[in-house]
């Protein structure tokens, strides 16, 4: 009697796991849509990267364009600028890092490797978003001559590096490529 | 929101100061654990548990839906459709949502069927019934401003025909038409209101379901028998039984949801809803969707004048009354058995009525011409005599059958009489 | 699998015949349009495990190109939907950029055209429905995105009531596939206005504005399709499916998966409750 009533509990008991397990299982995938369904829609993905015409800015012009909702500052700097930017020594810099999408994640922080890469090096292409919390910057402005956040006073140089401030970042980098001379794909 | 003593002791310390400060545990415990249900309720007593999970379903497929959808009438026809085509898994959690309607209302159908199967509405239960009538009409207006919010065309004439009815009334019958509508027609400031309204009311329907449980726990539930629970043996705890009968009934329901979702998901929608909204152009046919078309039928059924009541305000006055006469069941069954198992006679009006209701349906999905309207009007003649004569004539005139004289009784009379071998081997 | 379903079918459409007797009672009073109802097709899309034949969406897409698109929008799908039907994405970027679209505005505040990208939607041919009416002899051709569940055939009592067992879904592209067919020179009796065109399929009278869109050999097929108006119909129809419900495939795989589970699940459930209750009877 004992027997039987034991292995009757053991099979009971499993009976109860695999139940609540299953159950379990279920919420789960019951749930999973309607997180996810929370991500960018398609539509939204579809619009991830653009192209942008570059014929007309001339050294020392800017040029803002939206991409994933925030703006994007295209910038053709003039030689002085690039001589700044240089001439700033890498142990000088608060952020060493070159928060470039298109190379490596460690690279340091070098003008070269802010800019568009070799031959390109007058164009700057960075998300205007200040790192610090997310205000965008005023262009040619700040002890450095690059930019300025005016809501808690952070200072970039004209290669788009955090030199004072609050913020911990240089301006970051997105993917883009020149798809031709004068035309710029971000994302 | 149980009856009677407390049966709940905290274990823990920690149990214990809560206890002392917010019984909630205790609450839960005593409703939802301990709470004693017949022993003999079978699976159409499982509907209400089905409901709440469909009520939950509702909001949160609701809440979700809204995150993306925009009621302007310039885009809220394409922001349903870029939650079909574009938001991830939009198209599940949209026809979750428009099936979850139907389903809701099967289940309601069911629950309100059962009820005036087994007398569910008898002395002490009347609150409770009049509790789940206000959850009907409620659900009704929800579902049928949320129908509007797609913005095609059965939602565009079906609220211009349904805020229509109210110009049926004298005197200030235009008035509150245009109060409804915040303008001369069914446009942007209707599909906004529709919208804040069909968001609010789910919660208000969440509330008054809150005082349905209560006032069934007061009185207890109803079973099979119509006979009150007498001793302890006629009862079972709810859970473990309760609950695990329930979550099993809800899983067969899924099955049927799902199966409407994933392979028929339009079967219950109507066409002329995939087209976008136009003022200028109505549909050959305007057609409510299916849980409204037995009231729909009764409607249309009045062609007559009656007396200084002309034909229009007659039809509404029918169907709005075909709903009233609910409140007032409990009032006009003058029996004092209160289950159909005994009454030979209501049964069968019982399952006439039943299946006048499906006729009342389909007629109301025809065109109100010929025949038709002949055979509405007959079966909306059935549906009010069903209440207002049949009701309260049979409970006077009507022998029942002998009743068991508890319900312990009438659970063993039924396994020793025809019960399969098996069955009562089990036992 | 297949086979099962058929036989299914022929055993509920014998007893669709037993409810004509009904039926015949209230057919004096149906709807008089459309005068024949569209004949059932057999769709790859069709049933639990239905999927889209991505060539078949192809050729379609191609005869709504160069045939449809001239009058008929298409306004809810995009060119980068067009993965859908197997093309590559440097394909979908090379058809949109044989559209132009209107963007802008630019530097100077002007509109301009430019070549369409894969996240741009179709074009309409008509910038709005007065000049779509005026180019049409007042007639505005329906937009295309979701002409496919828009358009339905009532299919009366029994017969809807089977419906639900056979998982009949697909009366859009039966309707669209009749109707592309089933244009009549001969008019038997029926009044035909200035204009328009007999179609005993049509669903709201007995003739419609669009002359018979489609003849034989109008669309060359490079993939050894028939180029017949049965062909055309049937594939455009298919494509018309596609774009009114292109998540259709993701819908009956999910359905399957969830209704295995339904089933294991309500077993399951359904054992614990007798093992629970056992000790009750």
């Amino acid at each position: 009697m004992s027997a039987t009533d034991s292995t009757e509990h053991t099979r009971r008991d499993f009976l109860y796991v695999a139940t609540g397990v299953a159950g379990a299982v279920g919420a789960a995938g019951v749930a999973w849509p309607f997180i996810d369904q929370m991500q960018p829609d398609a539509s939204t993905r579809a619009l991830a990267s653009i192209q942008v015409d570059v014929s007309g800015v001339e050294p020392g012009m800017s040029l803002t364009v939206k991409w994933r909702g925030r703006p994007v500052f295209i910038r053709n700097r003039t030689e002085k600028e690039i001589e700044e930017a240089r001439a700033v020594a890498l142990e000088d810099l608060k952020d060493p890092v070159a928060r470039n999408a298109n190379i490596p994640a460690d690279a340091p922080a070098t003008d070269i490797d802010r800019s568009a890469g070799e031959g390109k090096e007058n164009w700057l292409v960075m998300v205007g978003v200040c790192t610090h919390l997310g205000c965008v910057p005023l262009g040619q402005a700040g002890d450095f001559g690059g930019w300025f956040c005016p809501c808690h006073g952070s200072h970039y140089d004209t290669a788009g590096r955090i030199r004072k401030g609050p913020a911990p970042e240089n301006l970051a980098v997105p993917t883009f490529e020149f798809v031709s001379d004068t035309v710029i794909q971000v994302g | 929101m149980s009856a009677g003593h407390s049966t709940y002791t905290p274990k823990s310390g920690l149990g214990r100061w809560m206890d002392a400060r917010l019984p909630l545990p205790r609450l839960v415990y005593d409703s939802f654990v301990a709470y004693p249900v017949p022993r003999n309720l079978n699976y159409a007593y499982t509907f209400g548990g089905i409901l709440t999970l469909m009520l939950v379903a509702q909001i949160v497929t609701g809440i979700v839906l809204a995150m993306h959808y925009a009621a302007n009438t310039e885009v809220a026809f394409n922001s349903v459709e870029k939650i079909m085509r574009d938001v991830n898994s939009g198209w599940l959690i949209r026809y979750l949502h428009s099936n979850g309607a139907s389903m809701f209302f099967i289940a309601v159908y069911v629950h309100i069927f059962r009820g005036l199967y087994y007398g569910s509405y008898k002395a002490p239960r009347e609150l409770l019934w009049i509790l789940g009538c206000i959850i009907y009409l409620l659900m009704m207006a929800t579902a049928f401003m949320g129908y509007v919010l797609p913005w095609g065309q059965m939602s565009f004439w079906g609220a211009t025909v349904i805020t229509g009815f109210f110009t049926a009334i004298p005197v200030v019958g235009d008035w509150i038409q245009q109060l409804l509508l915040g303008g001369f027609a069914v446009d942007n400031p209707t599909l906004n209101r529709f919208f804040s309204l069909h968001y609010l009311l789910p919660f208000m329907i969440a509330g008054v379901v809150v005082l349905h449980v209560w006032a069934l726990h007061v009185t207890g539930q109803t079973n099979p028998t119509g006979i009150e629970v007498k001793q302890k043996t006629d009862t079972v705890a709810f859970t473990p039984y309760a609950t695990v009968k329930d979550a099993f009934a809800m899983v067969v329901f899924l099955a049927l949801f799902a199966y409407f979702v994933f392979y028929i998901p339009n079967f219950l929608g109507h066409p002329d809803n995939y087209i976008e909204a136009d003022a200028l152009k109505t549909p050959a046919h305007i057609v409510p969707e299916w849980y409204f078309l037995p009231f729909y039928a009764i409607l249309r059924a009045i062609t007559f004048n009656i007396g200084p009541i002309d034909s229009k305000l007659g039809g509404v006055l029918a169907m709005f009354g075909a709903i009233a006469v609910l409140f007032v069941v409990p009032w006009l069954d003058t029996s004092k058995v209160r289950s159909a198992v005994y009454r030979p006679w209501y049964k069968l009006f019982f399952w006439l009525f039943v299946i006048n209701a499906i006729f009342l349906g389909w007629l109301g999905s025809r065109p109100a011409e010929g025949v038709y309207v002949a055979m509405a009007q007959g079966a909306t003649l059935y549906y009010f005599a069903f209440f207002i004569v049949i009701m309260p004539v049979l409970g006077l005139v009507e022998t029942p059958r002998r009743l068991p004289n508890s319900i312990t009784e009438a659970v063993l009379e039924k396994k020793s009489a025809g019960v399969p071998a098996t069955e009562q081997a089990k036992g | 699998m297949r086979k099962g379903i058929f036989a299914m079918k022929s055993i509920l459409n014998g007893l669709a015949a037993l409810g004509l007797g009904l039926a015949a009672v209230t057919a004096a009073n149906a709807a008089e349009y459309p005068i024949k109802k569209p004949v059932e097709q057999d769709w790859s899309f069709a049933g639990p495990f239905g999927t889209y034949d991505k060539g078949q969406l192809q050729r379609g897409f191609k005869v709504y190109r160069e045939v449809c698109a001239a009058c008929h929008s298409m306004n809810l799908v995009a060119f980068r939907n067009l993965e859908d039907l197997g093309y590559s994405e440097a394909q979908v970027r090379a058809i949109a950029a044989e559209y132009e679209v209107e963007d802008g505005p630019d530097d100077s505040g002007d509109m301009f055209m430019r070549a369409a990208k894969p996240s741009d939607r179709f074009p309409a041919p008509f910038a709005n429905p007065q000049q779509a009416a005026a180019s049409n002899n007042g007639a505005v051709p329906p937009d295309f995105s979701l002409i496919a569940k828009a358009r339905a055939v009532e299919r009366g009592f029994p017969t809807f009531v089977f419906d639900i067992f056979t998982q009949y879904a697909e009366a859009g592209p039966d309707y669209i596939h009749a109707l592309l067919t089933g244009y009549e020179e001969d008019s038997h009796g029926h009044e035909v206005p200035e204009g328009t065109y007999y179609n005993p399929y049509f669903i709201s009278s007995a003739s419609l504005a669009m002359a018979p869109p489609l003849s034989e050999g109008m669309v060359t097929y490079d993939d050894g399709a028939p180029e017949t108006v049965d062909q055309y119909a049937r594939d455009v129809a298919a494509f018309l499916m596609w774009a009114a419900e292109p998540h259709l495939e993701a819908r009956k795989s999910t359905g399957f998966v969830v209704m295995v589970f339904l089933l294991l699940f309500g077993g399951l459930m359904y054992l614990t409750k007798r093992k629970i209750w056992a000790d009750v009877h």
